[in-house]
This record gives C-alpha cells, structure tokens and sequence, in this order.
C-alpha cells in the first residue's frame, strides 16, 4: 500500500542531493576498496617493487611521484592513508564523504550522520605512527569496518525513497569501477607470466581475488586452483559476487528502473539503454573469448563505459 | 566487568547526601542575585521542590560524569555551529550544562501573552510603516529613525502579507533582574536561530537526565516542526491544494547550518540553497531529479540583502534571481518577511512600549529595559556621564559584538568607546547594567551562580503560538554577562512547568 501511496505524491528530491547521494556513497566504498587493497598487498608484498600496482589502479603515478621519491611501503602508506593533499586518499575520501553528508543531513537518518562523523574524525587523527608495518592490518580493519558499519546503518535506518535509490546507484557504480580498475592492473601481468612459477603465481592470484574480497566464495566454486579465465569470470560477469562487475550493474538497473517507475524520473533513459548495451558485451562467453588474447582494450573500454555511466546519471538526473 | 559498573552505579545513587558531599546545592549562593531554582522570598511550588530535592541527591561526581557523555554526545552528533575568525572557522559545540532553567506555569502564562502581545504590536507596526505610516504622522516613532533606518526596505511599501504577518517567527530576548521582573532585552525579528538547541537540548536532558525530570510535569517542545510547518502552510499562496514549503539556507558552510537541517527535517520539507531555485514566469520552482517543481512557500534563513540579486546586492550568490517579484505578485510566500529588520533595530526597541499602546491600547505586558537614544542629546548627555555603570550597544550590531559593560571595562576601554560614541551617536542606545537572574550552573569549582536570559519562540501564521519553552542561554564565565554563544555563552534546557 505504501508503494501506491509513493505514486500517488511521489516526494520530491533536489536534483544536487541526488548528486551527494551517488557522490557520499562513492566516497564510502572507495575507503573500503583501498584500505582492501592496502592489506593485501602489505600481506602479500615481498619487497617495495609490490606497492607500485596500487598507485598504477588509483591512477596516481604522476601525483605520487610529485611528492615522493622513491615507492615504499612507508610512503605508499602515508600517500594514501594520511596525507590530505593526495586526491584519493582516506582522509580525501572521507573530507568528502562527510561533506556530501552534511548536505545530506536532513535526508539521511541521524544514526549515519553519527557513524560519519566519528568515523571521520577516527580517520583524520591517524599519523605516521599508526602506519608501522605492524599496524597495518588493524588500520586497514578499523577502515573497512568503518565503511562496513555505514552499509550496515544505511540498511537498517535509511528510508528507502528516492535519495536511499541514489545512494544504492553510488555505491555499485564505485564496486564496478574498482573491480575493473583491479583486473585491469593485474589480469595481464599474471595472465601472461603463468606458468613460470606456480608456487609464485598461486600467491598473487591469491591476492589479486583476496583484494576484492572474494577469496572464500572462489575458493567454493573452483576449488581445484587459479585458472586465468576463470578469475576473469568471477570478477567481471558472476552474478553473485557482490563486488563482481555484472552483479553491480544488474543493481544498478533495478535501482534506476525503480526510480523510473516509481517516481517519473524520464531522465533514467540515456543510463538504462548504456546498461543494456553494456548487459549484451560483458557476458560469460564474451569474457571467455576475450582472455586468451587479453582483456585490456575490454576492461578499458567497460571502464570508460562505467564513468560514462556515472555521468549519465549525473546529467540525467542531478541537474549535471 | 558489567556486574561491577552495575553495582558501583547502585552504591551511588544509593548514597544517601552526606557532610562532604551533600549533592549539588551545597555551598551555593547566589550573592544577592535572582535564583531561577532557588527562588528566595517567593512562595514555594512543589515542581520546583521536587527538583531541588533530586539535585541534592545528586553527588557532584555522577553530574560531572553526565556532562562529559552529553559534551561528546554533541560532537559526536555534530550539534554544533562554525565560528569565524581570521581564516579559520572551527565547529564548536555550544556548550550544555545540564542543570536545567524552570519556569513555572504562571510565569509561563505572563511570558506566552507578552510575547503574542509584542508580536501583534511589531506586525501591526511594519504593516503600518509601509503603507500609510499614520504612527509616524502621530510623532509617536520620529520619521528619521524609521525611513533612515538600514533595516527599512522600500519595495515592502504599499505590499500586503497575508494576514498582516511580517514576523512569522520571532525570538523575544528576555531577562530577569533581581527581583524577578521580566523585562525585554530585544526582538529579533528578521531570521532568528536557536530554536534546535531547545528541542535538542531536551533530547539531551532526556538521554542523561531522565531520572531528575521523571515526574515532574515538563511541556513538551517536539511541536514547533509542525506549528512552523503549519503557519508556512497558511501564509501560502491561495488556492494551492498542497502548498509545497521549503527551507532556504545559505549553505553547509553557514554558522547555523545545523538548525537549518534541523528544521527541514522537523518540518518534513526540502532544504534548498539559492541555486537549487530558479525564477520562471514570476512563479519559484526548485530543481528536482523530474524536473522543475513549484514552491510555495519559502522560509529563508538568508539575509533581505542576499535574498534577490535582482531586487538586493547584485553580487549575491546565495540568492535567487527574480525572487522579489514572484512574491510581490503573490506567487510565493516568503518568512520572515523583508525588511523586518527595522522592527528589531535596538532604537526602534526604546519605543515598544509606545508602540504597543498605539496599536493595541493596552499597556506592555512585559516591561522594556530603560533605554537612552544616544541620537537624541540629552541621552547621549546622561551616557556619556554615566558611561562607567551602562551597557552601550550598536543598534545594527547582533550577536553580542561591539558592546560596552561598563562596571567591566578598564579606563583605556572607556575612553575609546567615548571617542567612538561622540563621532557617531546615532549608532548607539544605552541601558542600565541589569543585574541579571542567575541559576545553579556546573563549574570547575563546583556548582555556581551563572547569569542566564532566555529566548521563547513565536511562530505566527494566521494566529501566534509560542513554544513552551525557550532558549536560555548561560553566561559561563564567572560575573560575565554575556550569553551570546559567539561570546562563549553555553545554553541549558527550559523547563515549562504544566
């Protein structure tokens, strides 16, 4: 009854709290997936040669080495978990993330605002000191639990009405764009060196499905090792993988065509019809053809696809 | 561990007052002030008994360790506002300290009519001063003072408001000398804040204090969302079906953002900034995810100047582009209304009294302050002379900035208000240093007499309705009078009594 209700008086959403929705959500995730990536690769590394693919998936070369000499671990680390200045670390994230919340204020429920803002300032009192080697890993926990406890509050005390739609389409847009930006780095380093070392090969495979936090689930549906094709699979076109490339996409969908039907958004069109094309290119068969002969020019053109698709939601829907 | 904090919490509240540590009250003396729990030489009210029963249960201890949840209770939440200075801006909690102000019913009684009367009589004014200005012919309020005033706007001249309401929601200053008279320190009439601090601050009292307050008959104050919804809904265009109300802010950066967020979701109702609004056809829509949507009702906690780059200061980016004309052709409704700000000019103030007698023919139900126009010669005369026992103040200035405390200030300070004073009189009012009612506040040295007012709320629409409750702010610094938050002022809950 109360969907009937909702179409009766569909509440309105201004157009720029839209955009904080997607924008607060983005930020979120992306803490949990670099303070995932951090702890595996700090878990995984065997020398400071092991840190250089994080800056390479963030897009952050350039900027690292505006500031920072060498690649270690000690200056990966401050780079993206204290320092401000650096555009995609935490303490950016976060800046931004309760920047977009504050705006959000009187849309999300209190209980957020709280988790935010304690979380924010938990982020920003971090130092050096808390960046030993062995400290590490509880960071990286207290950061994902962080972002986890966000999910978990939004879930449970989020009303789900236009804004909740939003927030969902953020969250799944940034799961894809950083799947994708993983493989992309990865796949074809290992993809093409397989075979020399298996005990070596095994370790960052390993890796690479831990960093996206699916080593459990792979593990169940393949239990007999890594097979190239098949890691490519379940990052890109499994369906049940939260963070696999497909699944979210499929989210994304409902999401819009929620908002389509529920509140006349006419402006869900230019974003739902990239879906469906997007929905016919990354299938298992397609991925399956495309590994042998590498999946750059694939995960290039799915990424650009995704940030096209980001901006369709933002033109469409959130006033640019 | 959770056995031992459970029994330890037991064995305090357990204790019966002891010589050491006979709860809250002990030792305290309000020096010759008037007490608002205390209540020396009126007759008793068993709420107030009550209450001071409990606090002397209370030990010291069991406060303090209260007041240290509820401060970071406050950050936590981001109950806060920003202070600027220089080039940093700081959020800040206001601070809370926990033992509560009480006012009892009749006193309630005689605030709530004052107030309605005060506000009856500044919409009876600004209505008159825009149209036919019969109280300036009368030579009751002297011509110059009005026209000449910065906060006097002359697109309002000649436009009616519905029902007459400029002031939909005012914030009347009010403070206690020592003998319990209440007596109007100001008006606030153009977009006064503070009313979240008193839901707020009763959320709090609730949360960390619950086991004082049960019992005693307290009104509640989670209605001012739906009586302001209500009155903005009222003052709506006519004939809309449902009026679709929305809260203009200046933004996440704005010292008050807080209370704006807290209002909007009171209310139910978008909180827009200026470039979430756009102008067509004389008629206000907001920018939505389906497109333009119509508005028709606005409650702005912007400035008059920022409102309309069109109408106002060119250069405002907050505002809204042909905002003025919509609402001069009826299209949209606009709270507080423009240029009430001539109505709680500190000069305008000195003549309520007269003001209230003009329109109403009834005398003020709540006093004014003695106050001297420094424009006027023999007031700055007798202000000058007697510059060392009165509290000077700019009549444009809010928020407790660039006043004078006489009986505080140094010889240096004195001489340079003087010379500032003689170079421009008209700026200034002056008024006896008040001495202010106190109430038992939680200091580092214990429980001390702090200087308090207090701000009621009044919404009107149609009618007026007053929250049962108020703002009372607490001057924490020991002998201070300042209670303006920017000033380091803290705020306490207002109880109500039924």
């Amino acid at each position: 009854m109360s969907e009937t209700a909702a179409m009766a008086t569909p509440m309105h959403l201004i157009a720029r709290h839209a955009a904080s929705a997607v924008w607060l959500a983005r930020y979120i995730e992306r803490i949990d997936n670099l303070a995932r990536l951090l702890d595996v690769t700090k878990t995984h590394s065997h020398d400071d040669g092991d840190w250089l693919p994080i800056l390479r998936i963030n897009g952050d070369i350039t900027d690292f080495f505006e500031r920072y000499a060498e690649v270690t671990h000690d200056n990966v680390a401050r780079f993206y978990l204290v320092d401000a200045d650096s555009p995609n670390s935490v303490q950016a994230a976060i800046n931004a993330a309760k920047e977009n919340a504050r705006t959000l204020r009187a849309l999300i429920s209190t209980e957020m605002w709280l988790q935010i803002n304690v979380f924010h300032s938990r982020i920003r009192a971090l130092t050096d000191a808390d960046l030993a080697p062995d400290r590490m890993s509880a960071l990286c926990a207290m950061l994902k639990e962080g972002a986890q406890a966000h999910v978990g509050i939004s879930e449970g005390t989020f009303y789900r009405d236009q804004c909740w739609h939003f927030t969902m389409i953020g969250r799944y847009l940034e799961r894809a764009d950083q799947t994708t930006r993983l493989l992309d780095t990865q796949f074809s380093t290992l993809a093409t060196h397989s075979g020399t070392d298996p005990d070596v090969d095994a370790g960052k495979w390993h890796a690479l499905v831990r960093a996206a936090g699916g080593y459990h689930a792979y593990r169940r549906e393949h239990p007999h090792g890594y097979r190239p094709a098949e890691v490519a699979d379940f990052l890109l076109a499994n369906t049940a993988f939260p963070r696999a490339v497909s699944l979210n996409l499929s989210q994304i969908e409902w999401h819009l065509t929620q908002l389509r039907a529920r509140y006349h958004l006419r402006g869900c069109g230019r974003a739902l019809e990239r879906l469906d094309d997007l929905g016919s290119v990354l299938t298992r068969d397609a991925v399956a053809t495309l590994v042998p002969r590498g999946l750059s020019t694939f995960l290039d053109k799915v990424q650009r696809e995704i940030a096209a698709l980001h901006d369709d939601v933002i033109v469409g829907l959130c006033g640019g | 561990m959770a056995e031992t904090a459970v029994t330890q919490t037991q064995a305090q509240s357990q204790t019966p007052p002891s010589a050491d540590s006979a709860g809250l009250l002990q030792g305290y003396d309000p020096n010759g002030f008037f007490c608002e729990i205390l209540r020396r030489g009126q007759s008793p009210n068993s709420g107030l008994e009550l209450l001071c029963a409990r606090l002397a249960q209370l030990p010291i201890e069991v406060l303090r360790r209260r007041a240290v949840d509820a401060e970071r209770d406050l950050l936590e939440r981001g109950i806060t506002f920003t202070v600027y200075s220089d080039a940093t801006a700081i959020d800040r909690i206001l601070p809370f300290d926990l033992i509560p102000r009480v006012i009892t019913a009749p006193e309630w009684q005689h605030i709530e009519t004052g107030v309605i009367q005060r506000v009856r009589a500044l919409n009876l004014f600004l209505h008159d001063i825009y149209h036919e200005g019969k109280i300036l012919a009368d030579g009751v309020v002297p011509r110059e003072l009005v026209l000449g005033n910065a906060g006097y706007c002359k697109l309002m001249a000649g436009f009616d408001v519905p029902f007459g309401t400029y002031v939909h929601i005012c914030g009347t200053d009010i403070v206690r000398d020592e003998t319990g008279r209440f007596m109007v320190l100001e008006d606030n009439a153009r977009t006064p804040s503070g009313v979240s601090y008193v839901v707020e601050n009763r959320h709090m009292t609730q949360r960390v204090l619950s086991d004082v307050m049960v019992g005693l008959k307290v009104r509640g104050v989670d209605e001012y969302g739906l009586r302001l919804h209500r009155a903005l809904v009222e003052i709506a265009p006519q004939g809309v079906l449902d009026p679709q109300v929305v809260l203009l802010s200046p933004g996440i950066f704005n010292s008050a953002y807080f209370e704006h967020v807290f209002l909007a979701r009171e209310m139910g109702v978008p909180l827009v900034e200026g470039r979430d609004l756009v102008v067509e056809n004389h008629r206000v829509f907001m920018r939505t995810t389906a497109g333009l949507a119509p508005v028709h009702t606005i409650y702005r906690r912007l400035n008059d100047d920022f409102l309309d780059p069109d109408a106002f200061r060119p250069d405002s980016a907050l505002g809204v582009r042909g905002l003025v004309e919509a609402w001069r052709r009826g299209n949209v409704a606009v709270a507080n209304a423009v240029g009430t700000g001539v109505a709680d000019d500190k000069a305008v103030y000195a003549y309520m009294p007269r003001i209230i007698r003009y329109y109403l023919s009834e005398e003020p139900i709540l006093a004014n302050v003695e106050t001297h126009i420094c424009s006027e010669p023999e007031a700055l005369a007798y202000t000058l002379d007697h510059l060392a026992e009165l509290v000077v103040k700019p009549v444009a200035e809010s928020g407790g900035y660039g006043i004078l405390i006489g009986p505080h200030a140094s010889q240096a300070q004195l001489a340079t208000f003087r010379s500032r004073l003689i170079a421009d009189p008209a700026n200034y009012i002056s008024q006896p240093t008040l001495k202010l009612s106190v109430c038992p506040t939680l200091t580092d040295t214990g429980v001390a007499p702090r200087h308090i007012d207090l701000r009621p709320f009044a919404v009107t629409g149609r009618d007026t309705w007053v929250l049962p409750g108020g703002l009372t702010r607490v001057a924490l610094r020991a002998g201070t009078l300042v209670v303006n938050s920017s000033q380091g002022g803290g705020s306490k809950d207002t109880w109500v009594l039924a």
